[in-house]
């Protein structure tokens, strides 16, 4: 779908040349920190950004010739929400409708569904100011759905969500994904990236640093297990040299060492024979985060 | 491909000039100005309306009685009240394009993201000008019908031909409507919003409103030839009076170059303000 694409604000390079496809019916995520360019990568997508070279195609037009026509197949949900502070909840809904062209009685025989999908109905006619921001999100992403799209591009969906608005947005999610919605999900959080996406691309600095599915690119860039262990954070550089030696890989970080091995429990053993007692250790199955810390040499989220 | 109703009504339009910004839909637009103006505040609505009608009662009967007839044409005299009431109603035309045209899209642009939810569904920034410019055009009509109806109650009408001056403040709402949004959209603080203000207030006390333009000097009155409120008022006085002529012609010129300036301008600015 893209290739080359590039989008620059003035000087500043956002996106430098990317290449990327999604296809029909997958849920493919855009997986970076701050700053990596997806979100300008979705609106380019979205059709509502321009971009200043490199080409892309979304259901095979051009989104800067064809805007319209292209954004009629999606869903949007954007990073921040533009929901219509003048309306209720159920006008947000029914305008919506309306911008689309989508006949009155169609769109107020949809709004008592999605209410009800968002689990709204009792909000119906409050003011969206006075929802919380779970609520918000989930008007939002119902709004999306007025049009009945097929491609739906939720940009960082759950972000400054509490986990239990969390697990319920991905509740819904789910479920659209079941209805074989094609989604689009740009994300910081690991643990959402690996519930949600069926196949991933690591961004950082406006560059695709991999690309596969989320047990690919665990398989790919990490051991199967992790041994974190701490020692406290003025000794941790102290004993990383002894500890280099017994695992496949290591990263300092400023809390604690990561050393990668496919069985970190033999790695633990071995610590404790060379005289070392860590303050506290944990045994784990590698993630996303270790993924892109070895891509990037940095965490996910700061 | 076709997957819903809402990709159908779009694909509908492929190959029409201008469909990358324009969708047909500025209906849309205009119902939900409506919707959100259904919950706004009374006495700000009432207050542009009441502001010409209170000219007219002081100006008109108040320093009517100490002027007495003016001569509008050579023989052919009319009440004070009369000469100011066509120009308050231009006046009134303009307060209510110019209020939704400028101060509620200044907020949209700057404080609200309501722009941006607009356009990332299948309308076009040519859409929501003309939606919005529509809207402030229908309160520019709705406070030209009111002034309409008072100063016919208060038998200041004489002519059949005054009800041309109906489509004429249409006309008129719409060219200040069209401009008001285009030189909002370029406007970044309150300080330069209020420099609308500023413009607007000489502008209708100049414009011949209160006497005719030809007590002042040709350099100035060729100054306030070019201005739209005194074109504005050229042309409902001529229409109320039953002046027709095609010398009214200049006038409407004037308004639709307005319109399509205006919307030129705010459609462009749309897109470098919300899809670049
Ligand atoms: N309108 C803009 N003008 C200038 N720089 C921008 C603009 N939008 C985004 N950027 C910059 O582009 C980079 C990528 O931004 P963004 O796509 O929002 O990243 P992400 O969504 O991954 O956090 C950031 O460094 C950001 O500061
Ligand atoms: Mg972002």
């Amino acid at each position: 779908m893209a290739k080359g694409l590039t989008k620059k604000y003035g000087e500043f390079i956002a996106l430098n040349g990317i290449d990327f496809s999604v296809q029909k019916g997958e849920s493919f995520g855009f997986l970076g920190p701050n700053g990596a360019g997806k979100s300008t990568t979705m609106r380019i997508i979205a059709s509502t950004l321009t971009r200043t070279s490199g080409d892309i195609t979304v259901l095979g037009k051009d989104p800067e010739v064809s805007g319209p026509e292209i954004r009629a197949h999606l869903g949007v949900v954007p990073q921040q929400d533009n929901l219509d502070q003048a309306l209720s909840v159920s006008d947000n809904l029914y305008i919506y409708g309306r911008y689309f062209g989508l006949p009155r009685k169609f769109i107020r025989s949809k709004i008592d569904e999605l209410l009800d999908f968002a689990a709204l109905t009792d909000k119906r006619d409050s003011k969206v100011e006075a929802l919380s921001g779970g609520m918000k999100r989930r008007l939002t992403i119902a709004r999306a759905l007025i049009s009945e799209p097929k491609i739906l591009m939720l940009d960082e969906p759950t972000t400054g969500l509490d986990p239990q608005a969390r697990h319920i947005l991905w509740d819904r999610l789910f479920r659209l994904k079941e209805q074989g919605v094609t989604l689009l999900i740009t994300t910081h959080y690991m643990d959402e990236a690996e519930q949600l996406c069926d196949r991933l691309m690591v961004m950082d600095k406006g560059s695709i640093m991999a690309e596969d599915s989320p047990s690919g690119l665990i398989k790919k860039f990490s051991t199967k297990e992790v041994l974190e262990v701490r020692f406290g954070s003025d000794r941790n550089a102290q004993v990383a040299e002894k500890l280099k030696t017994l695992c496949e890989r290591m990263e300092l970080l400023p809390d604690r060492i990561l050393l990668y091995a496919d069985d970190a429990e033999k790695v633990l053993d071995e610590i404790h024979k060379i005289g070392l007692h860590p303050v506290t250790s944990l045994v784990r199955r590698s993630s996303l985060e270790d993924v892109f810390l070895r891509l990037t040499g940095r965490t996910l989220v700061e | 491909m076709i997957t819903s109703a809402a990709v159908a009504i779009a694909e509908a339009r492929i190959g029409r000039p201008g469909n990358s910004v324009y969708s047909g839909r500025s209906r849309a637009i205009i119902e939900r100005a409506y919707l959100a103006f259904r919950s706004s505040v009374w006495i700000v609505v009432a207050t542009g309306f009441l502001e010409p009608v209170m000219y007219l009662f002081s100006f008109g009967y108040g320093v009517g009685k100490l002027i007495g007839k003016i001569e509008v044409l050579p023989g052919h005299y009319i009440s004070y009240a009369a000469f100011i009431a066509p120009a308050l109603l231009a006046t009134s035309a303009m307060n209510g394009a110019i209020y939704d045209a400028t101060w509620n899209v200044f907020f949209k642009i700057r404080f609200d993201r309501v722009y941006q939810g607009m356009l990332a569904t299948s309308l076009g920034p040519m859409d929501v000008a003309l939606g919005e410019i529509g809207w402030a055009l229908l309160r520019g009509l709705v406070y030209a019908i009111a002034f309409m109806s008072i100063i016919a109650g208060l038998g200041l009408i004489t002519t059949p031909w005054a009800l041309m001056a109906i489509p004429a403040a249409v006309l008129i709402s719409f060219g200040f409507a069209a401009v008001g949004m285009a030189v909002t959209t370029y406007m970044k603080s309150f300080e330069q919003m209020n420099v609308i203000n500023i413009v607007m207030l000489p502008m209708f006390l100049f414009s011949g409103s209160f006497y005719p333009l030809s007590i002042y000097p040709g350099w100035l009155q060729a100054f306030i030839k070019a201005l739209p409120l005194w074109h504005g008022v050229a042309l409902i006085r001529s229409l109320s009076l039953g002046m027709i002529s095609a010398s009214l012609i200049p006038h409407v010129i004037y308004f639709l170059v307005m319109i399509a300036v205006g919307l030129f301008f705010t459609t462009r600015r749309l897109t470098q303000l919300f899809m670049r």
